[in-house]
Formats: structure tokens, sequence, C-alpha cells
């Protein structure tokens, strides 16, 4: 009865495992990009196709705003956005993530990329500030960095690797300010909700962060003298199957549709 | 006389698509990961850190687990009350409750601005958010229904006779509780603290959205791993999923089928 077993049993793992090496085969990417699909004009603009891009969490609200102009004027136009810390995509996209256009909030996360060869040459396309972010009414009485280490203020930031962490631990680091924070969360929208939610006193974020955050948050200045060259990034991934509207993209971002959403967000042009 | 097998191929080959959803994961982690410098990984930043915090934070849940878990399975299995349906289910709920879920609810009840929490803050000036009390209570949240439905099903089924027999001979509840009841439920009540204490380990979901993430104080393990492989830092994230993997073997072979229905 046991060989009867095993005499059944290997077939059926053999089964098993072609099966899925058949489903794995057809389903790795290939690393070149296959050209340019058909760019038919039909529009004003030349975007078509489904575009799917990895941005950084800080450009939630002005990504979305561009989105509603774009797909406007290119009804062919799918687009999608992945918002999270740029750390976090970066690795997706090392992991063979299916980004057509990559769009950091600083250049080392954007570097890391480029060291690996996944990405075309990245161009600047903004600018940001930091900006301390407080419950309405500020409670806790915040008007600076320095106040965010005084006791009995629950300060929140944003994990190492997270740019806008980084930048506020840079800024702190210089003022020589020690600011022990209560968590480390993962990108600027998650530290923003613990302000919102009532569960820290100050997060760091950037100046568009609080201009997006709404009703619940106010925002005190880190002086121009404090702030670290924050510049923004973009580039288009190689392994994009839609090169032409990634790069249209890109272009966009830098002086385009996506450059006015940008500036209406409260962003800096890229100079 | 030999068992005839059953008819088919059919059955064995799902069994076999059954086992190779659960066992080919695990593969893929054990095949990646770095043997030779898991010891380094380990001691990496805030590894060594999350696992301890873990061991508190797993241990801490378990205890308050039982403290509470037990005399309401007791109560559950003894006591007939209006109610009492609705009861169990209430409390077997996180089991089923995705537990980012929990993690949420626990933030509206016990956060800073909770019902709840605000009352505490205000009063005693204590906090669970960004506390690694928070974290106990997150995973205590997920964990103690394994308790409760293991402990209430042992009280259910063991023998009443002893019982019985220590009351006829004048012992007290509390006696009879202690010598009696508790060594005749001893080894589920052993198994189903083993399950709880290895949920509350693994939990992530309510861990990170309600008590936060700071290495030493509320960055579990899970967390961790996360947190390493979303930036990249493979090496520490897969040595810490081998503990865990590692940890949660022992945890059911321990067991040996006990949880499953025999006690």
């Amino acid at each position: 009865m046991r060989i009867r077993l095993f005499r059944l049993g290997v077939p059926a793992v053999a089964a098993v495992l072609l099966v899925s090496a058949c489903g794995a085969s057809t389903k790795s990417s290939s690393s070149t990009t296959t050209g340019a699909p058909s760019t038919t004009a039909s529009t004003a603009g030349a975007m078509s196709g489904t575009l799917n891009v990895f941005a950084a969490a800080s450009l939630t609200s002005a990504f979305n705003n561009a989105k509603t102009t774009l797909t406007a004027a290119n009804p062919g136009l799918n687009l999608t956005y992945n918002f999270a810390g740029s750390n976090t995509l970066a690795t997706q996209i090392q992991q063979s993530a299916p980004a057509d256009v990559f769009a950091s909030a600083d250049p080392k996360n954007m570097q890391t990329l480029v060291t690996a060869g996944l990405v075309e040459t990245p161009v600047t396309f903004a600018r940001n500030k930091l900006r301390i972010a407080v419950a309405a009414g500020n409670p806790k009485k915040i008007t600076g960095l320095a106040d965010l280490a005084k006791p009995g203020v629950t300060v929140v930031l944003e994990a190492q690797g997270v740019p806008a962490g980084d930048y506020t631990r840079q800024v702190l680091a210089s003022r020589k300010i020690t600011v022990t924070p209560k968590s480390l969360e993962t990108d600027v929208k998650s530290a923003l909700a613990k302000v919102t939610s009532g569960e820290a006193d100050a997060t760091v974020v950037y100046q568009t962060d609080v201009a997006a955050g709404g009703s619940k948050i106010q925002g005190v200045t880190v002086p121009d003298a404090d702030q670290p060259q924050i510049t923004y990034p973009i580039a288009v991934v190689k392994a994009t199957r839609n090169h032409a509207a990634a790069q249209a993209f890109v272009d966009s971002a830098v002086s385009g549709d996506v450059q006015k959403a940008l500036i209406a967000a409260g962003f800096a042009p890229p100079q | 006389m030999r068992n005839r097998l059953p008819a088919g191929l059919a059955p064995a080959v799902l069994a076999v698509g059954a086992l190779a959803i659960v066992v080919l994961p695990l593969v893929g982690l054990v095949q990646r990961a770095p043997w030779s410098t898991l010891g380094r990984d380990l001691r990496a930043h805030d590894a060594f850190t999350a696992l301890r915090l873990s061991v508190v934070t797993s241990l801490g849940a378990l205890g308050v687990s039982v403290l509470f878990g037990v005399p309401l399975a007791w109560v559950l299995a003894r006591r007939v009350f209006p109610g009492r349906a609705l009861v169990r289910a209430l409390v077997t709920l996180p089991m089923v409750l995705p537990p980012v879920v929990g993690g949420i609810a626990l933030l509206y009840a016990f956060g800073r601005q909770g019902f709840a929490g605000r009352i505490l803050y205000d009063v005693t000036g204590w906090r669970f958010v960004f506390n690694t009390s928070g974290a106990i209570l997150a995973e205590t949240f997920v964990a103690m229904p394994f308790l409760i439905v293991t402990a209430e099903s042992a009280f259910r089924s063991m023998d009443r006779r002893a019982e019985e027999a220590a009351a006829t001979l004048g012992a007290r509840p509390a006696y009879r509780f202690r010598r009696v009841t508790l060594p005749a439920v001893a080894p589920a009540l052993a198994a189903g603290g083993a399950l709880t204490w290895a949920r509350a380990l693994g939990e992530f979901g309510a861990t990170i959205t309600f008590a936060g993430n700071f290495s030493g104080t509320t960055q579990t393990t899970p967390l961790l791993v996360y947190l390493d492989i979303e930036s990249g830092n493979e090496a520490t994230a897969l040595a810490l999923s081998l503990v865990l993997l590692a940890v949660s073997l022992v945890v059911l072979v321990g067991l040996r089928d006990r949880w499953i229905g025999k006690v």
C-alpha cells in the first residue's frame, strides 16, 4: 500500500511543479524595452496606453490633480499611480515591479536605481521645503524646530530611508537639536495622519503636505536658513512597455501640465 | 485486511496542490536565507532589539489573555445567561477580523482621542499608543480569542464527576477550581496558550496601526521584517523571518495535533 501511494504521489507532485513552472516562464519580464508602441497622434497629446507612475507620497495631491488634466487631453491614456515612501518604491522597482516612471523625493533613492541600471537619466522636476505640521490651533504652542525637543511634545518622524525623515534628521543634527520621535512612519502621509488623529502633537513633512493636509492641520515654518536642498528627480524606468507615454509624462513634469499642477500644490520649479 | 485506496487520482493531486500552496513559500524563504551571515544579521541594526521586544510583548499578551480569558471561558462554559451566544461570537470576532481593522478599532477606543483612551489619558496620563503596553494590547486583542475558545472547549468536555466528588467531600469552589478543574484542563490550556503566544508573536497589522513603530518600544519583529523588506535590507528581514518560522514550527510540532480537537 505504501508503494502504491508513493507511485501516485510522485507524478502528482511532478504535475504540480510543471504547471507552476509553465506559469512562471510567461510572467518573467524582459529587461529590454520592446521599442515605442505605435503612437497614433489622434489627439493633441500623444500619450496613450497604460502608464504606471511610481511617485513619492508627497506628490499625491499634485499628481492626482495632474491626472485630471492629462486624461482629459489624452483620452487613450490609462494612468495609474503608486504612492509610497521613495525608498519603498525604489525597492519595488528593484524587485521588477511594473513601473514606467519613477518620481523620487530625493536624489539618493533615484541614485540607487541609476547605479543598478534600472532607470534612464533622471531630471529634476520640482523642489520642496520642510514644514512642521501640528494640530489646528497649535495646542502645544510649537514655534520652531527647537520646540520639538520640549518634554511633553509627542513627535513622530518618518523612518530611515524615507526622504522626509532623512532631511529632517539632517536639519535637526545641523541645529544640534535632539528629538526622540515616538514612532517612525513609512511615509509623510502616515506621519501626518498621526497628527490629524490626535495621537502625535507634531511631525515634520513637506510644505506641500501641510497645504494638502486640510483643516485639522496647521503649519509652523522652518526658516530658509535651515532648509536642506530638496530636489525631486524623475526618470523613465528602462523596463517600461510604454516608452513614449513615459517620456511624455517626464517632459510634462519638467514643464507642462504636470509641472503646473505641482506649482499649484506649492512645489517650487526645478530651476 | 488491507485498506483500498480511494478511487481516482484527483484527491491525491488536489491534496498535493494544497501542500504546494503552503510548502513552496516556505521553501522560497529557506533557500533565500543568508545562512552564512545569520548570526551577524540577527545582531545587526535593531534586529536583536526587535526579537527581545517581541518576546516581552508576546509573553505579556499571553499573560493578559490567561488572566482575563480563562475566567471568561469558564463563565461561557459553565453558566447559562441571556446573550451567551452573542458574547461567544464577540470574543471570537478578533480571530476573523482583519488585524489592521482591529488596529483602527483599537485607536478609536484606546487612542489618545478614543472614547476610553481619552478618559484614561486625562485621569492618569497613561497612553497606549507609542507605548509597549499598546503593542501588548494589540497582540492581546488578536490572540486572546484562541485561548478563550480552547479553554471553553476544555471546560465543557472535561469529566465533571471529579469536581462533583470534591464538592461532596466539602471542597470550596476556589479549592475545587485550583486542585481539580485546572489540572484536568491543563493540557488543553497549554495547547491553547502555545497557539495564543504564537499568534501574538506574529501580529503585525494591529501593532503597526495602533501602537506605532519605534525600536525598543513598539517595533516588534514582524514590523522590522516589513520595514527592512520595504527599504531593501533583505538580509536582516530574511534572518528574522527564519527565526519566526522556526519558532512557529517548534510550537506546532510541540502541540502535535492537540489543538485540532483532541484534548
